[in-house]
């Protein structure tokens, strides 16, 4: 059996080796789209002010402070979050307005600096806890995000494409009249894809980080784990849609079903705190979703193993029931 | 007579609009070459299919030495389907070097290279063969498990005559190493320099099975008169003579050649483009179904 799936691994590992432009595709997007929206969007951030409510929704009319102009007032229930956005800056101030009003403010930060100010006029008496952080460049938050995408394609177009192809060419009836069982068969495509997104992701990362310099405040080897099970979770599900049909159209537009709510949804450029609650609960259906919470958290926050546990949990039983789901209904030829 | 190696016992297949193949039984003895004619649509490839293990049948079974189809069946049988591709991006010998790591045993990828004459072609990537050097390479692939039987899915269809026949003498030469080998064709010729028994097949069922010699002598004692279609006269058609008629010619079948060139004089049928010859598989195919073949 393990020779039967080296063969194919490694023959599977040769096709795509030798595809050249979509190696080279591969490789070159994420890279072009990262320098390119560093640049985007590294110029001067807008004249707004954002400041962070301690509270589960926002009631503007609880407070005279909540009517102040050109500032966003986010709602924040998690104490522990929320002054965690404080110190990277993702937020200008922390106010909790329930009596005796209390507020804290990054002292590294010239925009906390002046809507402190702006509280001090509404609410004189309020309690100061100062926090000290420096700001989280976009390209930090952006980064995994896009190796989450680069990752989400390679596993759902690789995958699904290359099994619809091998159908529809005759391939797998062919492989079916050997001793290859779909398992096997199977095992081979989503070890090889994963193998081959692990060395590209890894090359990515090491790569920009010498082009560009990113931050990350937790442990690689977690980073690691995430991307093998976020990588398994998102070959398998690609793996589902290619399990059974013949259709390049049909195929394609199951893919495009799914990936496009993922780019929109997940989290890839741009967090969806502001979006209503319903869609925030549909992004985390996604994979892509988990991994990006987990290595935003990881990178960003410095979590350790048990605040991504959930997320890693997530992957993993998604990954197993989507290739128990693709096993059994994967059709060798077209019928 | 060695003993069947292959029995097929009483098979349909049936799909929503049509039956494939309605009920049909035959055995194939070890070390026989065994061939499946009929035109498109005759149900051959699609019986051929079911003996791979590729089709279920509606009812009825296969067997191989006696036992149903099963893992010992994918390890002994070599197969080479009507239409395969192969995956991109390998060579000659890497696609060889994938499917035999799929099986426990068989031969090692350089002497299927050699048996098959692939030697200069063993670093070239696949999809720069050409149409008889792609059937060499898909053929050496299904010897690649030096297999007990090996199935030929019309093997020669789109291939020119000189790599026809070289993939004839490549057939041969598996024949003398007593491997079985189980064959679909519409081509009659092929099945007369290959085949030790053919079943003719048409509409899903077999409609005449031996060996090819004592097929044609069972059915034509006679030789043929062939004369071109447009040459032959609407009122010589009521002649008492037993008068078969293709798209381009007719043919008549005789055992008293004189007696019957008599009648056409007489009936003043010009006799110009006359031909005299020995029946064939194709005569016989029209003799039983009373259509020609369809390719």
């Amino acid at each position: 059996m393990i020779r039967r799936l080296l063969s194919v691994l490694h023959a599977r590992n040769l096709e795509f080796l030798r595809d050249r432009s979509t190696l080279l595709f591969t490789l070159l997007l994420p890279v072009m789209l990262v320098i390119g929206l560093s640049f985007v969007f590294g110029g001067p951030e807008r004249p707004l002010f954002k400041v962070g409510v301690l509270s589960a929704r926002l009631d503007r009319e609880a407070h005279p402070f909540l009517h102040e102009r050109y500032v966003d007032f986010v709602a924040l229930p998690q104490e522990a979050v929320a002054l965690r956005k404080l110190t990277h800056q993702q937020v200008d101030l922390l106010v909790d307005l329930h009596a005796p009003v209390r507020y804290w403010v990054n002292t590294d930060s010239p925009k906390g600096y002046i809507v402190e100010k702006l509280l001090l006029a509404d609410v004189p008496g309020a309690a100061r806890q100062p926090v000290q952080g420096a700001a989280l460049r976009y390209i930090d938050w952006l980064f995994p995000g896009i190796l989450g995408m680069n990752m989400m394609f390679s596993c759902l177009f690789g995958v699904g494409y290359v099994v619809l192809r091998y159908r529809k060419s005759g391939f797998l009836k062919r492989l079916h009249a050997t001793p290859l069982s779909a398992f096997e068969f199977l095992s081979a495509q989503v070890l090889s894809r994963l193998t081959l997104i692990l060395v590209v992701t890894a090359i990515l990362y090491g790569g920009i980080a010498a082009i560009i310099g990113f931050h990350n405040a937790g442990s690689v080897l977690l980073l690691v784990l995430l991307a093998v099970l976020g990588a398994l979770s998102m070959i398998a599900l690609g793996l589902t849609i290619a399990a059974r049909f013949s259709s390049e159209e049909l195929v394609g537009g199951l893919l495009n079903l799914l990936t496009w709510p993922m780019m929109v949804l997940s989290g890839i450029w741009f967090s969806l705190e502001g979006a209503p609650r319903w869609v925030q609960w549909a992004a985390h259906v996604f994979p892509l979703t988990h991994v990006l919470d987990g290595a935003r958290a990881v990178m960003l926050d410095g979590a350790g193993l048990a605040q991504i546990a959930p997320n890693l949990l997530y992957l993993a039983v998604t990954a197993l029931a989507f290739l128990a789901f693709g096993a059994w209904s994967f059709r060798w030829r077209i019928e | 007579m060695s003993a069947a190696i292959l029995e097929v016992r009483e098979l349909v297949k049936q799909y929503p609009a049509t039956t494939a193949v309605a009920g049909v039984s035959f055995s194939v003895p070890e070390g026989s070459c065994f061939g499946l004619l009929g035109p498109n649509g005759a149900g051959k490839t699609t019986t051929i299919e079911i003996m791979e293990g590729i089709l279920p049948p509606t009812t009825g079974e296969v067997r191989y030495r006696g036992e149903p189809l099963g893992q010992r069946f994918r390890e002994e049988a070599g197969i080479l389907f009507q239409k395969t591709a192969l995956q991109d991006f390998l060579t000659v010998r890497q696609c060889l070097a994938l499917f035999r790591g799929l099986y426990a045993r068989g031969l090692e990828v350089e002497e299927v290279i050699r048996v098959c004459a692939l030697d200069k072609l063993a670093a070239r990537d696949t999809r720069k063969l050409s149409g008889g050097q792609q059937q060499r390479l898909l053929l050496a692939i299904a010897l690649v498990n030096d297999p007990a039987v090996l199935f030929l899915d019309e093997p020669t269809t789109g291939l020119d005559p000189q790599a026809r026949r070289n993939f004839w003498e490549l057939v041969q030469s598996i024949k003398a190493r007593r491997k079985t080998i189980i064959l679909t064709t519409h081509y009659m010729e092929e099945a007369e320099v290959l085949c030790d028994e053919i079943a003719i097949m048409d509409r899903g069922r077999i409609i005449a099975q031996g060996a090819p010699q004592r097929l044609l002598h069972q059915h034509f004692a006679e030789v043929l008169l062939e004369l071109p279609r447009q040459e032959f006269p609407a009122a010589a058609r009521a002649l008492p003579l037993n008068i078969i008629e293709a798209s381009d010619k007719v043919e008549i079948s005789t055992h008293d050649v004189e007696a019957t060139l008599r009648t056409l004089l007489a009936a003043q049928v010009p006799l110009t483009h006359l031909r005299i010859r020995p029946a064939n598989l194709e005569d016989l195919f029209l003799e039983l179904t009373g259509t020609e073949l369809r390719p």
